[in-house]
C-alpha cells in the first residue's frame, strides 16, 4: 500500500467572494485584465528551485512549491527547518540566493516587500507601539494615501470583522495577547492582499485561546477567500486548520499533502515521527512480521492490545511483548510495549471503560500488540 | 520549602547589630543612603547656584569696582536693553539649536545603520569611533578644528583645486565644532533607542507598503523622541554654555553668551550673573516646550 491510492481530500478552492462574475475555473494565471481573470491563479504562490543561504548555512535548499489560490496552506516543521525563511522570502523581507518566486502569476523574485500583493501577520504581532489601534490598522491605507474618509470607513469595518471596535483608541500595550493578534490580522487584511502570510501567529497564546483563535482564523479565511500561508511548528494546529500541509525539515520539504495524506501516509520517517506519535518499524523487522522488506509506520490508535494467547485474525499483524509503561492522558491511555525482538510499540486506547475502573492492562503484563496489516503505511 | 528565621530573632540581633538596626528603622537606612548625595546636591550645587542668582541683584561701586550687596534690577535691564547683548543671546540660541538639529540629522541614519544593518564587527568599530573623541581633551578637539579650518589649514588646502574656500573662523565653524564636541551625547542614546526598536516593526512597515523614508518618518522618529530629547538636552545646554569654541574658531562675529559672561566675570560680577540667567531660562523654556509636545509622556 502506498500513498497514491490514498483517499485524497478535495482541495477546497472556494472562489473568493468578490464581485467578479467569471465562474469558469480556467487555469491561465495572467491576471492583467481584471474582467477576464479567473478566481484561480489570483492568489497562487509558486516557488521554483528557491535556495537561501545565510553565510555558510543553507536555510532553504532548492525548494519548489506550489500554493493554490484560496487554499489554507501550512508550512509545518521544527524550528530551524526553514519554514519561516520561506515565508520571509515570499513576503520579500529576505532575498533568494537563487531561484524565483511568483505571486498571482507575477514574478516578484526581486520585488521589494512594499511592491508585493501579500501581507503578513507577525509572530509577535509587530504592532506599532506608539500608534493607537485605529492608526495601526489604518497604517497601510495611510501609506497609500487613501482618503481620510475611506480610511475611517475601512478601519471601522476591519475592526468590526475581528470584533474589536471598542478598542480603536487604545494603545497596543493595553490589549491582551489575543486582541493584539486579531488587530495584527485586521491590519494585514485591510489592504485586501491576495495572499496572507501568517508566521506562527498563535504561538504566544495559551492553549484555550489558541484553539478559539484557530476557529476564528479558519472562519475569516473562508469569509475573505484569499490564500493563507501559515507557518507553525504545532502539528495539531496544522492538521486542524489546513487544506494542505508542507512538512519541512532541514530546509527541504519532506512531503506536501492534505492533513489526512501526511498523517496517514507519511512518505518519510521524519514526517511519520513529526506528525503525532508513530510506530516506525524498520525494513528488517517489517520483513519478519509481514514478509515485505519495507519500513512501515503504524499509528498507536490503530494498535490493539490483547491477551498473549489470543490468535489474531488472518488480515492482522501481531507482535508479543511486555508493557513497560502506561501513560494516562485523560481521554486515552498509552501503553508502551517492548517486544521480544527489540521493537518498541506504542498502543493507544480510548478510555471507554467506566470512569471508576482502571485500565484493563498494567505495567509488566505480557500482551500481544495487533493491527490490521493494511493499516500500516509503507514509508518509502 | 524552608522556614526562614524571623529577623528579630535574638540570635540574629546578637550577631549583626548594625544590620538589624538598619532593617528595623527605615529612616536610618534613608539617612545612610542620602546623607552624602544630599550634602553634595544642596550644599554645593544648589547653594552656589542660588548665590549666583542673588548676585545678579547686587551692584558694584563705580569707583572701587567692589561688589556691594543690595537689590537692583539694573543688571537685567542692561542685559535686555543693550542691543549687542540681545543679539548675542539670540545668536547663542540659534547656535545651540543648529548644533542640536545637526547632531540629530547625523545620529539618526548612523544609528539605523549601526543598529540594524552593520555587522557586529563594524558596529563595534563605529561605536568606538563615536566615543573615541570623548577620550580626547576638550581643548585638543577645538585645536584640531582650528587647525583644519585656519586660513592655510587642511580644508582650504584640499579644496583649493576645486576653487572652494572654507568657512574660516566663523559662526558656521562654531556650529561645526560644537557638533563635533557634543555629537556623542546625541549619537549614543539615539543608537541605543534604535537598537531597542524590534526589527519586525521595520518589516511590518514595509509589508504594509511603506518605503524606507516613510518608515523612518512614521515609525522610527516617533519611537526615537525620548532618545532625541535626552540627546538634545546635552547638545543644546552644553552648546548654550560654551564660549571657548567661539573664542578659538569663531572669528570676530561669533560671540556667545559665555563670551560676555567670561569678560564680565572679574569686571562686573553682577552683570555676569544676570547674563547667566539667560541660558538657564532658555533651558527651562526648552524643557517646557518639549513637555508640551507630549513626547515625554509617551515612554
Amino acid at each position: 500500500m502506498s500513498a497514491p491510492t490514498a483517499p485524497t481530500e478535495p482541495v477546497p478552492t472556494e472562489p473568493a467572494p468578490t464581485d467578479s462574475g467569471s465562474a469558469t475555473p480556467s487555469r491561465d494565471t495572467a491576471a492583467d485584465t481584471a474582467a477576464s481573470s479567473s478566481e484561480r491563479g489570483q492568489g497562487g504562490v509558486e516557488l521554483h528551485a528557491v535556495t537561501k543561504r545565510f553565510g555558510e548555512t543553507v536555510a532553504v535548499d532548492d525548494l519548489t512549491l506550489s500554493v493554490e489560490s484560496g487554499e489554507f496552506f501550512s508550512m509545518l516543521g521544527p524550528s530551524g527547518s526553514g519554514k519561516t525563511t520561506v515565508l520571509r522570502l515570499i513576503a520579500g523581507f529576505e532575498e533568494v540566493t537563487s531561484g524565483s518566486i511568483e505571486i498571482a502569476g507575477t514574478d516578484v523574485t526581486r520585488a521589494a516587500p512594499f511592491d508585493r500583493t501579500v501581507n503578513t501577520v507577525f509572530q509577535d504581532y509587530a504592532l506599532f507601539p506608539h500608534m493607537t489601534i485605529a492608526d495601526n490598522v489604518a497604517y497601510g491605507l495611510r501609506v497609500r494615501k487613501v482618503s481620510k474618509a475611506e480610511q475611517k470607513e475601512r478601519v471601522a469595518a476591519a475592526l468590526e470583522q475581528v470584533r474589536l471596535s471598542h478598542v480603536a483608541d487604545r494603545l497596543p500595550h493595553q490589549l491582551s495577547g489575543g486582541q493584539r493578534q486579531r488587530i495584527a490580522l485586521a491590519r494585514a487584511l485591510i489592504l485586501q492582499p491576495r495572499v496572507l502570510l501568517l508566521d506562527e501567529p498563535l504561538g504566544a497564546l495559551d492553549k484555550q485561546l489558541r484553539e478559539q483563535m484557530q476557529i476564528e482564523l479558519k472562519q475569516i479565511q473562508r469569509e475573505v477567500g484569499i490564500t493563507f500561508i501559515f507557518v507553525t511548528h504545532d502539528q495539531e494546529e496544522a492538521l486542524t486548520l489546513s487544506d494542505r500541509i508542507a512538512v519541512f525539515n532541514n530546509g527541504r520539504v519532506e512531503q506536501v499533502g492534505t492533513p489526512r495524506e501526511v498523517y496517514e501516509y507519511p512518505q518519510t520517517g521524519f514526517v511519520a515521527g513529526f506528525l503525532g506519535i508513530s510506530n516506525l518499524i524498520d525494513a528488517g523487522h517489517a520483513e519478519r512480521l509481514t514478509g515485505v522488506a519495507k519500513a512501515i509506520s503504524v499509528r498507536p490508535e490503530r494498535v490493539r492490545l490483547m491477551d498473549a494467547r489470543t490468535e489474531p485474525a488472518t488480515h492482522e499483524t501481531c507482535v508479543d511483548g511486555t508493557i513497560v509503561e502506561t501513560v494516562y492522558t485523560g481521554p486515552t491511555t498509552r501503553y508502551i510495549v517492548d517486544t521480544v525482538d527489540g521493537l518498541r510499540v506504542i498502543a493507544e486506547r480510548h478510555n471507554d471503560h467506566a470512569p471508576s475502573d482502571t485500565a484493563p492492562y498494567h505495567r509488566g503484563d505480557a500482551v500481544r500488540a495487533v493491527w490490521v496489516t493494511e493499516h500500516a503505511a509503507v514509508v518509502p | 520549602m524552608t522556614v526562614t528565621a524571623s529577623p528579630s530573632a535574638p540570635a540574629a540581633a546578637k550577631s549583626k547589630p548594625l544590620s538589624t538596626l538598619l532593617y528595623r528603622y527605615r529612616w536610618v537606612r534613608l539617612v545612610g543612603l542620602l546623607s552624602l548625595p544630599l550634602t553634595w546636591l544642596i550644599g554645593l550645587y544648589i547653594v552656589s547656584l542660588a548665590l549666583l542668582l542673588v548676585t545678579a541683584f547686587w551692584f558694584i561701586d563705580p569707583f572701587t569696582s567692589k561688589v556691594i550687596p543690595g537689590f537692583t534690577l539694573d543688571n537685567f535691564v542692561l542685559v535686555f536693553s543693550e542691543p549687542a547683548y540681545v543679539t548675542t543671546a539670540l545668536r547663542t540660541l540659534g547656535i545651540a539649536l543648529a548644533v542640536t538639529l545637526l547632531s540629530a540629522a547625523f545620529a539618526i541614519p548612523l544609528g539605523i545603520f549601526m543598529a540594524k544593518l552593520a555587522s557586529p564587527w563594524l558596529r563595534a568599530v563605529l561605536a568606538v569611533a563615536i566615543t573615541l573623541p570623548l577620550w580626547a581633551g576638550y581643548l585638543v578637539k577645538i585645536l584640531a578644528m582650528r587647525i583644519t579650518f585656519t586660513e592655510e589649514g587642511f580644508f582650504n588646502w584640499v579644496m583649493a583645486p576645486f576653487g572652494i574656500t572654507g568657512p574660516g573662523f566663523s559662526l558656521f565653524t562654531v556650529v561645526l565644532t560644537l557638533t563635533y564636541l557634543w555629537f556623542p551625547y546625541m549619537a549614543l542614546p539615539v543608537y541605543t533607542a534604535i537598537r531597542q526598536i524590534p526589527v519586525n516593526l521595520f518589516d511590518a512597515s514595509a509589508d504594509l507598503g511603506a518605503r524606507g523614508a516613510t518608515t523612518i518618518r512614521t515609525v522610527v522618529l516617533p519611537l526615537l523622541w525620548p532618545a532625541l530629547l535626552a540627546g538634545s538636552v546635552f547638545t543644546f545646554s552644553l552648546s548654550l554654555g560654551d564660549y571657548i569654541v567661539a573664542r578659538f574658531v569663531g572669528g570676530a562675529n561669533a560671540q556667545m553668551i559665555g563670551s560676555i559672561i567670561a569678560s564680565n566675570i572679574n569686571l562686573n560680577p553682577p552683570v555676569a550673573a544676570a547674563f547667566s540667567v539667560i541660558p538657564i531660562a532658555f533651558v527651562v523654556i526648552y524643557l517646557v516646550v518639549t513637555r508640551r509636545t507630549g513626547a515625554l509622556e509617551r515612554m
